[in-house]
């Protein structure tokens, strides 16, 4: 039987390396200076000179949007390294050993999972202070706990296959068989939730600069630039238009590619 | 199955960022309120919307709907109410000894003449004739000096408006004369005269008589209030029969049901909310705030008088409400507001016209060539103050100045910034609460409690001391006049404007008049015919 090409990995690869793409090319140059005020072109329509049209300072959106992605991807990639790294090592540990150490770790991270997110990052907020260091923090420790719960049931299952049972019998230590011989069969339920993982830490940013705690004015960020296109949804709606497309196919590609990861699993 | 999570996937992304979009909250809904229209005459970019003011004889009767941001939730007693949305709905009701007009001014109302004696301590109020609470009953002198002593709090020792306190004693000299006395001169106690005459012995909170144009009819929490036309008003009575305030606290809601249709007439706007509309009647006036950038004078480099200076030179008020506002609004140079004609010093928005060269001068002069670090905090729920803080960032680089924004919530601002003066910069409005000079002035004395700038100057609290125990009015204005010159000239702060304030009304109707106080009056609103 003839295997049928993986579109959900292809196309999410396509569409997440076209955003990346942009972002990286962003970093170095970009049609607009990001900040650049200009009061003569207030909330113009989209045009060859403006690619997105300009908000309500003349700025470009366009310009803005691709700033706005880069430091809300660099947050969500932060964010799920330490989700990921942290939820990793807590899973592998519990998962592995089990007992009490697992039912009191699980127990936490039940409880830490039980809150709204948003509502425990905005509590880790008032605590920490606003800016783009803390959100990272904020984010990545609620991160932490749907990591660690995936790892920890792919470890517990690993734990009791022949492969393992061979490894413990030649006398390899339990570092070694976790990190070494069990981590690379959990990798493809791992990564695939990175991937999905990076799209909510997204989503969590956007919520947060939304709500003016995450990136500061005139810094651009997504989020912000969603709240504060809503006054002219009605007058100038390629503003939210845009800047709500940009939020879009950022995640749209990694969900792709993360469902296309779980196809490839299935398959 | 497979093929179609992509695509929910889309449609949940697309949904959520449609959420983002839609859920706003109303930001706007500030302080302050109504102003002189003729004072703000650089609206090149507004004008289009703004001449459209019909003109046409008035007519009798009719009723509109009017939506409010916020329910009258803090108190129905008019003697403590304090939110501004409350004052502005109650201004129709309710009535004082005397009640201010559209240019500031304070006019007898419920008396029909006042005397101050040239100590300045002793006020003789003549009782008007005929004047008619709600309930039909006429109002006596006795239904006055309850009403001040209520307020004073003569009799319980606590005062409901603090203001009052100085009131010595209120008596009733025959069947219409009233005389009150101050404990010190205070000749500016007359503005604050403007608290309700009530019934004798009536409690407003249960039963809200009054002797404005306007009876209260009924309340719905968190809905609606009906307001209807008294007939028996002793002035020139209202022209519509019948108010309904409609509470609308989501502000995008609020423009929906004004472009439907629902309702006629809403303040409070801002140019954006305002360009969203068409077939409207938009009144300009402005806020009665002081918008500026508030400097800390005693956090680092700003305890320089030249660095402030600087600060100042680089602020550039015109270029900041053409972003803001359309261009509307009126450049201010001091801590007073527009509409306050009489404390108005000419001149002094030009004190530091915007000038690149000249703040860079006076920074290198400081020991700051290559400028300093300058963090604005700014409250988050003001969109308005956040905008104005983007404009200064940009205005501030060109000098050197690196200034960065930080967002706090409300209650943070409040006790870090407003109590604590731990911050270095702010971008805020602060309005007057009554019709003096002093409700705006009293905050800069350095030993106020209220001083959040940390302002201190000898000169200035000697101005101030002499304004308030001044006897005579003109020579407190005078004083008063050069108090504001002082915070100019030793820039307490980078002054920016009285923002605008827009009400957009039902093309239909007409004759909507601003004042310096948070005040909406119904009475003059009418219908063409």
């Amino acid at each position: 039987m003839k295997k049928r090409p993986n579109y959900n990995l292809i196309l999410g690869c396509i569409i997440a390396g076209l955003t990346v793409g942009m972002i990286i090319v962003g970093i170095f140059w970009t049609p607009y200076e990001p900040t650049a005020m200009s009061g003569g072109e207030k909330l113009d329509a989209p045009s060859l000179r403006h690619l997105l049209g300009t908000d309500n300072f003349g700025r470009d959106i366009f310009s803005r949007v691709l700033e706005g992605a880069r430091s809300t991807m660099l947050i969500a990639a932060a964010v799920v390294a330490i989700g990921a790294s942290v939820g990793t090592v807590v899973g592998a540990f519990t998962g592995y050993f089990g007992g009490r150490v697992d039912a009191v770790l699980m127990r936490f991270n039940d409880m830490l999972a039980a809150f709204p997110s948003i509502l425990l990052a905005l509590v880790l907020i008032s605590l920490l202070g606003s800016g783009k260091t803390n959100v990272i923090i904020a984010l990545g420790i609620l991160f932490i706990p749907s990591y660690a719960r995936i790892v920890r049931a792919e470890f517990a299952r690993q734990a009791e296959l022949d492969y393992v049972k061979s490894a413990r019998l030649m006398g390899a230590g339990h570092l070694r068989i976790m990190f070494v011989h069990i981590l690379p069969n959990a990798a493809p339920v791992l990564l695939s939730s990175i991937a999905i993982g990076f799209n909510n830490a997204v989503l969590a940013e956007a919520s947060m600069s939304y709500l003016s705690i995450g990136v500061q004015p005139p810094d651009a960020s997504l989020g912000r630039m969603l709240s504060d296109s809503q006054t002219y949804l009605l007058s100038a709606p390629w503003y939210a238009i845009g800047t709500g497309a940009a939020i879009v196919l950022l995640i749209l590609g990694f969900g792709l590619i993360s469902e296309g990861l779980g196809d490839s699993r299935r398959a | 199955m497979k093929a179609r999570k992509p695509l929910s996937l889309l449609l949940a992304a697309a949904l959520l960022a449609a959420v983002f979009c839609g859920c706003g909250n109303s930001t706007t809904t500030s302080t302050g309120s109504a102003a002189d229209t003729g004072t703000a005459d650089s609206t090149d970019g507004a004008s289009e919307q703004t001449e459209t003011v019909l003109t046409g004889e008035p007519t009798y009767g009719g009723e509109i709907v009017v939506g409010i941001a916020q329910d009258l939730d803090d108190s129905l007693d008019p003697h403590s109410m304090t939110a501004a949305g409350t004052r502005e709905v109650l201004f129709n009701v309710f009535e004082g000894l005397v009640k201010p007009d559209t240019d500031g001014n304070l006019i007898p109302a419920v008396a029909s003449s006042y005397v101050i004696a040239e100590t300045g301590d002793t006020f003789t109020f003549t009782l008007r004739e005929g004047v008619k609470f709600h309930d039909g009953s006429t109002v006596t002198v006795g239904d006055i000096v309850y009403s001040i002593s209520r307020a004073a709090g003569l009799d319980t020792g606590e005062p409901l408006i603090s203001a009052l306190s100085v009131i010595d004693s209120v008596t009733a000299a025959d069947d219409s004369t009233v005389v009150i006395t101050t404990s010190e001169p205070y000749i500016e106690l007359l503005a604050y005269l403007t608290a309700a005459i009530i019934p004798e012995g009536s409690d407003p909170a249960e039963d809200m008589i009054g002797t404005g144009p306007f009876v209260f009819v009924s309340r719905v929490a968190q809905d609606s209030i009906v307001l209807e036309k008294f007939d028996d008003y002793w002035g020139e009575g209202a022209y519509l029969d019948k108010v309904t305030y409609k509470i609308m606290e989501d502000s995008t809601s609020l423009i929906m049901s004004l472009q439907s249709g629902a309702i006629d007439l809403c303040a409070h706007l801002t140019a954006s909310q305002a360009a969203e509309l068409s077939g409207f009647t938009i009144y300009e006036g402005t806020m009665n705030l002081v918008q500026a950038l508030y400097l800390n004078n005693a956090s680092g480099p700003l305890a320089d008088v030249r660095v402030r200076q600087a600060i100042c030179y680089a602020i550039d008020s015109q270029e900041i409400m053409d972003f803001v506002s359309d261009g509307m609004g009126v450049a201010i140079g001091t801590a007073m507001i527009a509409a306050f004609g009489k404390y108005t010093v000419d001149g002094l928005e030009d004190t530091y016209a915007a000038d690149t060269e000249k703040a860079k001068e006076l920074l290198t002069e400081a020991g700051y060539p290559d400028g300093f670090e300058l963090e604005i905090t700014v409250p988050s729920n003001y969109q308005f103050h956040i905008d104005t803080a983007e404009v200064m960032v940009e205005q501030l680089s060109r000098v050197g100045i690196n200034a960065t924004i930080k967002l706090v919530e409300w209650a943070t601002w409040l006790s870090d910034v407003y109590a604590d003066r731990n911050y270095e910069a702010t971008v805020v409005g602060f309005d007057a609460s009554a019709l003096t000079a002093s409700a705006l002035l009293a905050r800069y004395v350095s030993t106020s409690s209220k001083n959040t700038f940390n302002f201190s100057s000898e000169a200035y609290d000697a101005a101030y001391a002499a304004a308030e125990a001044a006897t005579d009015e003109a020579e407190q204005t005078e004083l008063y006049k050069e108090c504001e010159t002082i915070l100019a000239e030793e820039a307490a702060s980078a002054y920016v404007q009285d923002p605008c304030d827009l009400v957009a009304m039902n093309s239909e109707l007409a004759g909507y008049e601003f004042y310096p106080l948070y005040a909406m009056d119904m009475s003059k609103v009418y219908y063409v015919g």
